[in-house]
């Protein structure tokens, strides 16, 4: 895979917890400015998918390439599979953007800090050099403002784009979106949703795990619907949710519009 | 403070029993961070080692514990000086053996605390942390340690007031500290009431001024929490 139009390439990837396989072999390609929403019922393993691609959990079979250079992984004491050159391991993970359910700010950090943090510890960027950086990003997200506040002083829809300019500061070639907006109160998904928008009008690639079906259908390349840790059903948009092959999907997706 | 011509005795003392505290507490605090590193880790090995340190070193006196380095540390040095043909006396000194114990046994607790600080840390904490690229080591003395540091922080403070007053421990081999300096006064002067008294006071104020500063640390650390920015 040297295809430079070929950001993420995921291959017959499995995960197993004990004898309980969540993960039963799937494959994702995702090409530069796609933007693939993962779509399915809870059980089905679609954060778990999303969280073996930097190894936040360690799959058990199947192999990982992010532009153009496959992650080297070997076969742990307890028999999942780990990074097997650390260094290349952080070196990937710097460029890939991850955002969690729960943004997982550092609350010991002011906002301005959360963002500069590992640009200055990873990228080693000047401190000026990354202040200001951050300084867009925060602006980009419309929170220019509260750049000096802590994290617990905002609302969950502010620190969900906290969280996400925090992720742009790392120039990140993919961003993973882990649910982001699945701990907000309603009145303050739009705000989450509007930034992703922005991103992926951007034309950046974006592998996003959500359970807005509207928001998934109006931004996304490709959907994949996943069942029982397997891709029941792929496609564009419009083919899954007016024309899918599975009742599966039909009747997932009926239940959730 | 003259105390007939005492007072630079205790004084001199106090500077003793200060250093003495304050080298204790740095090497304890490192004992405390590494022991709880161990319990806490993937590593059984770690695991006993970390338990093995607790339960000996929080099931015994910390008078015998002062003892046993200072007379115990001198056989070992001696036996293995021995193998490089190296055959006369040596000792610790009061001072190294006095840190040692204490820091040890200041250790042994704040391996107690630092732990269970350490379990309150959510795990995505950790994962905002990598999924970034920072290493396992960033992660931890970036991001997982000021956060330890801030809920370890009042059970530390009292354990440093515990260790405060246990440096008197270490009058027994010998060290010049407060202690001791006031057993001699009260040796010379026959007067125990006043200098036991003024010790007494000397170390209600090194207690005091130890309380004052951790409140101020408290107050630093607690920043960004609950919106309570002093």
């Amino acid at each position: 895979m040297t295809d430079p139009a070929v950001a993420l390439e995921i291959n017959d990837l499995h995960k197993s917890y004990g004898s309980l396989e969540v993960l039963k072999g799937i494959s994702l390609t995702a090409n530069v400015g796609d933007v693939i929403s993962i779509l399915g019922s809870s059980g089905s393993g679609k954060s778990t998918f999303l969280r073996c691609l930097n190894l936040l959990e360690s799959p058990s079979a199947g192999s990982i390439g992010f532009s153009g250079e496959e992650l080297k992984l070997k076969v742990g004491k307890d028999g999942a599979l780990q990074a097997a050159d650390q260094k290349q391991l952080e070196r990937m993970r710097a460029s890939i953007g991850f955002v969690f359910q729960n943004f997982n700010l550092w609350p010991h950090l002011t906002v301005i800090e959360n963002i500069m943090e590992a640009p200055v510890h990873v990228l080693k960027q000047d401190k000026a050099t990354a202040r200001k950086k951050a300084e867009e990003y925060l602006e980009k997200v419309g929170l220019l403002d509260k750049s000096d506040s802590y994290p617990n002083q905002l609302s969950g829809g502010q620190q969900q784009r906290i969280a996400i300019a925090r992720a742009l500061a790392m120039e990140p070639k993919v961003l993973l979106f882990d649910e982001p907006t699945s701990a907000l109160d309603p009145e303050l998904v739009g705000e989450v949703l509007n930034v992703m928008r922005d991103l992926a009008a951007e034309g950046r690639t974006m592998l996003i795990v959500t359970h807005e079906m509207r928001f998934a259908r109006e931004v996304s390349s490709q959907i994949v619907f996943l069942h029982q840790g397997q891709v029941e059903e792929q496609g564009t948009p419009d083919k899954v949710f007016d024309n899918p092959d599975s009742d599966r999907c039909r009747t997932f997706l009926s239940s959730h519009f | 403070m003259d105390l007939q011509g005492f007072g630079h005795l205790l004084i001199s003392g106090a500077w003793i029993t200060i250093q003495l505290a304050v080298c204790s507490l740095f090497v304890g605090l490192l004992f405390g961070i590494i022991g709880a590193s161990a319990k806490l880790s993937s590593s059984k090995i770690a695991n006993t080692l970390g338990n093995g340190y607790t339960l000996f070193v929080r099931g015994m006196p910390e008078l015998l514990l002062v003892l046993t380095i200072y007379f115990g540390s001198s056989a070992v040095l001696m036996a293995i000086a021995s193998l490089f043909g190296y055959d006369e006396y040596i000792e610790l000194s009061p001072f190294v053996a006095g840190v040692t114990a204490l820091s040890i046994a200041f250790g042994a607790y704040a391996t107690e605390v630092f732990r269970s600080a350490m379990m309150e840390i959510p795990k995505g904490q950790r994962e905002a942390a990598v999924a970034l690229g920072m290493t396992r080591f960033q992660t931890f003395r970036r991001i997982v340690l000021p956060q330890v540091w801030r809920l370890a922080l009042p059970g530390l403070g009292n354990l440093f007031l515990v260790l405060l007053k246990d440096t008197a421990l270490v009058s027994v081999i010998g060290l010049n500290e407060l202690m001791r300096q006031t057993a001699v006064a009260v040796g010379n002067t026959k007067e125990p009431f006043t200098f036991y008294f003024a010790a007494a006071m000397v170390y209600l104020l090194m207690t005091s001024i130890s309380m004052a500063g951790l409140y101020l640390l408290e107050r630093r650390a607690n920043r960004g929490y609950q919106g309570a920015r002093a």
